[in-house]
Parts: C-alpha cells; structure tokens; sequence
C-alpha cells in the first residue's frame, strides 16, 4: 500500500507502463480512470431544484392566474393578452430598451478609457486605481440607499455649493430620474467593467507598442491600431455583462424611484416584481419574466455569434 | 504604453473621474459622522460642527448585529455548498467522458446565458411549498443554485490545465475517488476556489431580490435588506442611515486592505485572467 503522498512522488518515467498493466486493480472490475458520475448529484440537484425546475415553473405559471397566496388556476392566454394590451408593460419595454442603450453608451467608452489609464504603471495612477475601486465595496442597496440621500432635494446636492444646476429634483421629476438613474447605475458599475480593460490591456505585450513607436505610430493611433483589436474578447466579455446585466437592474433602481415617478423609471424587471409582489397577478408577471429570459438568451446568443465564439468560454480559456 | 510626452487628457480625465467617485464616498463618511441636528442646518458636503459617533451606536442599538450575523450564516452556508458541489461536479466534467458528464457541462453552461432572476415567482412558489419561507433556508437554497453555474465554468476550466498524468498514476495507486478528490483536486484546485468562493460570497452578501421576496420578519433579515428598512424606520436620522451603509461595507474594505489583489480577482472572477 503506497502512502497518499505527492501524486508527482511515483514519477520514475520509464517504468511507468509495465506496473500499470501488471498491478491487477482488485476493487473492481478494470482499471477505472474516470471519476463516478454520482459526485455530480449535489451540483445538479440544487441546480435542478432550484433553478430549471423555475425556469419550467415560470412558463407554466404564465398560463395560469394565481394572486401569490391560493391555489393557480389554469387561465389559458389570459396573462398574455394583459401583458400586450397593458400600455404600462409596452412602457416598460421601451424603457428597458432604452436604458441599456443609454447605459452601454456611457459605460462602455468610459470603462474603456478608464482603464487604458488604470493599466499605465505611473505612480498617480496606481493611487487613482486603488481610490476608483471604492463603489465595488458597497453592495446595490447600499449605493442606492446614498444616493437617494445625496440627490434629496431638500437636504441633498441640491444646496452644496449654491450652484442652481445642482438644485434639482434628480428622482422625483419624470423627465431627469431616469438620467439620474443612468449615473448611478453608471457610477456603481463602470469600476469593475474598468478593472477588467485594465486587466486586457496589461496582457498586450510591450513590444507591439514598441514596434508601433517605430513605425511612428502616435498614441491615438496605437490605441485604434493595438489597444482596440487586442482587447477583442474583453470587449465581447465586457459588453455581454453589460447588456444582459441591464435586464437585471433591479436593487438600484427599486430603491431610488421605485419605478417612478408615476411609470417614468418602470422599467422591465421592476414592472415584473411590482405587477408579481405588489399587484398579485403572478400571471402576468410571469408572462414578463419569460420576456425577461428570452431577451437575455437571444442578446447572448447574438453577441456570441458577432464575436464569432463563446465570449465567455474563450476569455476564460485565457485569451 | 510608454511614450515621452505625459498625456494630458488622459491625466484630466483620470481627475474628473476621481472627483465624481470620490464626492458621494466622501459624503457618506462625511455623514455618517454628523450630529443628527447638524443634517438639517448645513451644507451637506462641508466638514460638521463636530465629529461623533452617535450614529453609528444608534445602528448598533437597532439589531444591526443580529442582520450582520444573518448575511454572515446565509453567506458562509451559501459559499460552503456551492464550492464543494461545484468542485465535485467540475472534476467529473473534466474527468469523465460520460453522457451524464457532457449533459451537465452544457447544462450548467446555459445557465449562465439566462438571467435566472426572471425566476423568483417560482422560486417564492417552491419555497412556500417547501414551508422554509421566512427561514434563512429560503436565501441559502436558491443562492446556491444561482451560483453553480459561474462557479462550475471557472473551476473546470482550472481543472482541464492538470496535467492527465497526475490523475492517471493516482488511479493507478488504486486511489479510491474521494481520496483522489481530497488529496489531488482539492489542493490543486485551491487558487481558483479562492477566487470563485470571494465572487460567490460577494453575490449573495449583496443579493437584495430574494431576502425582498422571500423573507419578511426581522429575525431572518440580511444586511443588503436592513439598509432599506433602516431608511424606512430612521426616516430624518440619515447620518444613522449612513452610518449603516459605512457597517455593510466594513468586511468587504477589510478584505480590500488585507487582499486586495486576491479581491480584485475574486471581483472579475473568470472575466479577466
């Protein structure tokens, strides 16, 4: 009986093969090289239990007509039909749509450069970094809980420095909350989205700059010719984040305006959890959250088939 | 990126984002250490009359340590169950050949596409099907489930860099499964569980959705959901508001000074190597 030592420990090389076959395996029938698959029980039934077996239960549930406490009732295309002719839903679609152009707009481009500028190993801008990192230690409710006291218009911005640009209603007026909420949404993720450019740009190698240099190439032009083409699977990784994390903004925005003033920051996810938890028509609000799912699968599978592969897979197979 | 002339419009856009981060940090600090009459009188980003921390004592009077152990259960439970199922699901995957083994990957694959979020209205269903409504269960359980995907794909894709040989001699020691799981997976494993178990604890310390959803007595509440109902029940006292906010923070800031490069990776996790 060998000790459980350094697996590394039986390394004599040429000798390997003639033990292997000669040793018999007593246990069992052959020499078994593959774990057994009982040890991936764990794993699938909690993923079963508790995420496939919703992701089935919320498309039968949107057949069915349920206020959240008694038994479901079979309710055919009920839900459907509310949820299509309902022009708050409709709303809700349009501004979902618009938010997360409206936030990739911002974000993307500004986590680009920001991290351009966090990868250059100048002393300031490694003090900067460790400063830009400070939203990522506070958790959505948190954020939004500051913020909502930071943009009071009565105690908040509003009356710092006598500035009559600052004296706004941020989330109490329908036309400037869902900017607001832009900003904040902006100020609370652009930090990691930075940190993960920064990390891309560390990973291009020196000398293609140094051959750029020589060829003359300025630094905007690097930037375009070097930066941009090899941070390929950042962006894609880094977008696809973005994107589909924009369907999911919830915590931040229920906790600023809770979708108002009136529907004015209604947007999808929050129309689901209030139509669900608020109204109690969990028909409906199942009906959105199929919505919600279907546009996150076809947003993913179109930036997978843009980008050519699986973002994900290859950056994390260490692109 | 080295070039002889400093760059100037990179070194102001570097300030301004320096200034629009920094100002509602600093008002938070700034706030959580005002006196309660202060709040109203002032200029809400000058220094106070005086320092105090009196709002920090009235979060503490008001149960904060009973919420703060609540996400300390919910998240060491939470992390324990998802690294150790995913560990074993993720050394089968790379092991195994099976069509078990290739059903889960793809499975476990296409969980991370969907927004699994959308699924609360079953999940509240199940959980008070399962009478663990309003129990810490109810935040453990489907946390857990929400997590093994992410967790299954970086774990695996640090496995497939093991050498064969490595596994191959120790089956030919005859070493048993849960032997070759203790004393080669897991240790060779270990930088990636590091990294995968700070973004695991990160999501479900933060989670805000299912302690919403799924619980409502104070007894069973978590951080994230004791921030809003503090502002609810504090109402005008938002300097002991602040002063939570700063409480919540404080494990993560810990873990920051103490680790920051392991933070930073645990943060992106898989996304940036």
């Amino acid at each position: 009986m060998t000790a459980p030592q350094a697996p590394a420990a039986s390394a004599p090389q040429e000798n390997q093969e003639p033990p292997r076959a000669a040793r018999p395996t007593r246990r069992r029938g052959g020499l078994r090289t593959a774990p057994s698959n009982w040890l991936l029980a764990p794993a699938l039934s909690f993923f079963g239990v508790f995420a496939v077996l919703p992701l089935l239960g919320v498309v039968v549930l949107s057949f069915f007509a349920w206020d959240g406490l008694g038994t479901p009732t079979f309710a055919g295309l009920d839900a459907w039909f509310t949820v299509f002719q309902d022009p708050v839903t409709l709303n809700a679609m349009k501004l979902t749509l618009l938010m997360t152009l409206l936030c990739y707009a911002v974000q993307f481009p500004l986590s680009l450069l920001l991290g351009a500028f966090m990868a250059g190993h100048q002393r300031y801008r490694e003090v900067f970094s460790v400063l830009y990192f400070l939203p990522l230690l506070f958790s959505a409710a948190a954020v939004g809980i500051a913020f909502k006291a930071l943009l009071d218009p009565n105690f908040g911005i509003s009356r710092a420095f006598g500035l009559d640009i600052l004296k706004q209603d941020w989330l109490g007026s329908s036309n400037l909350a869902f900017y607001t909420l832009i900003m904040v949404i902006s100020w609370s993720f652009v930090p990691f989205h930075s940190l993960l450019y920064q990390a891309g740009i560390r990973q291009i190698p020196a000398s293609m700059y140094e051959a750029a240099t020589l060829d003359g190439a300025g630094r905007v032009r690097q930037f375009f010719s070097v930066t941009l083409p090899q941070l390929k699977y950042t962006i894609v990784t880094s977008s696809t984040l973005m994107l589909v994390g924009s369907l999911t903004y919830f915590d931040l925005i229920f906790i600023l305006t809770g979708g108002g003033p009136g529907n004015a920051t209604r947007v999808l996810p929050l129309d689901m959890y209030l139509t669900g938890f608020r109204s109690y028509q969990m028909g409906p609000a199942s009906v959105l959250a199929v919505i919600l799912i279907l546009v996150g699968v076809l947003m993913s599978l179109g930036l997978n088939k843009v980008s050519g592969s699986d973002a994900m897979e290859s950056q994390m197979e260490g692109a | 990126m080295r070039t002889r002339n400093p760059n100037i419009l990179g070194g102001a856009l570097g300030f301004a984002w320096l200034l629009v981060i920094l100002v509602p940090i600093y008002y938070i600090v700034i706030t959580s250490v005002r006196p309660r009459e202060d709040y109203f009188s002032s200029n809400p980003l000058s220094l106070p009359s005086e320092f105090t921390l009196e709002p920090f004592w009235f979060v503490l009077q008001n149960d904060f340590l009973r919420y703060f152990t609540n996400s300390v259960i919910v998240t060491v439970v939470t992390v324990l169950a998802v690294v150790i199922s995913s560990l074993l699901a993720s050394y089968v995957i790379v092991r195994s050949r099976t069509r078990l083994a290739r059903f889960s990957q793809k499975l476990f694959l296409m969980g991370i596409a969907i927004p699994l979020q959308a699924t609360i209205i079953p999940i509240y269903y199940l959980i008070v099907q399962l009478g663990l409504y309003d129990t810490l269960w109810a935040l453990i359980l489907p946390s857990v489930a929400f997590a093994i995907p992410v967790t299954v794909l970086i774990l695996t894709n640090f496995l497939r860099d093991v050498p064969k040989e490595l596994y191959e001699s120790m089956t030919v020691d005859g070493a048993s499964d849960w032997r070759m799981f203790r004393s080669l997976v897991l240790p060779l494993a270990k930088p990636a569980v590091v990294t995968v178990g700070i973004y695991d604890a990160l999501q479900v310390w933060n989670g805000f959705l299912f302690p919403l959803v799924l619980t409502q007595s104070s007894e069973v509440r978590v951080l994230p959901l004791s921030l809003w109902a503090y502002q609810g029940e504090f109402t005008v006292n938002i300097p002991a508001v602040l002063a939570a906010v700063m409480l919540s923070a404080l494990p993560i800031l810990v873990l920051y000074i103490a680790g920051r490069r392991q933070l930073i990776s645990g943060l992106t996790a898989g996304f940036s190597k």
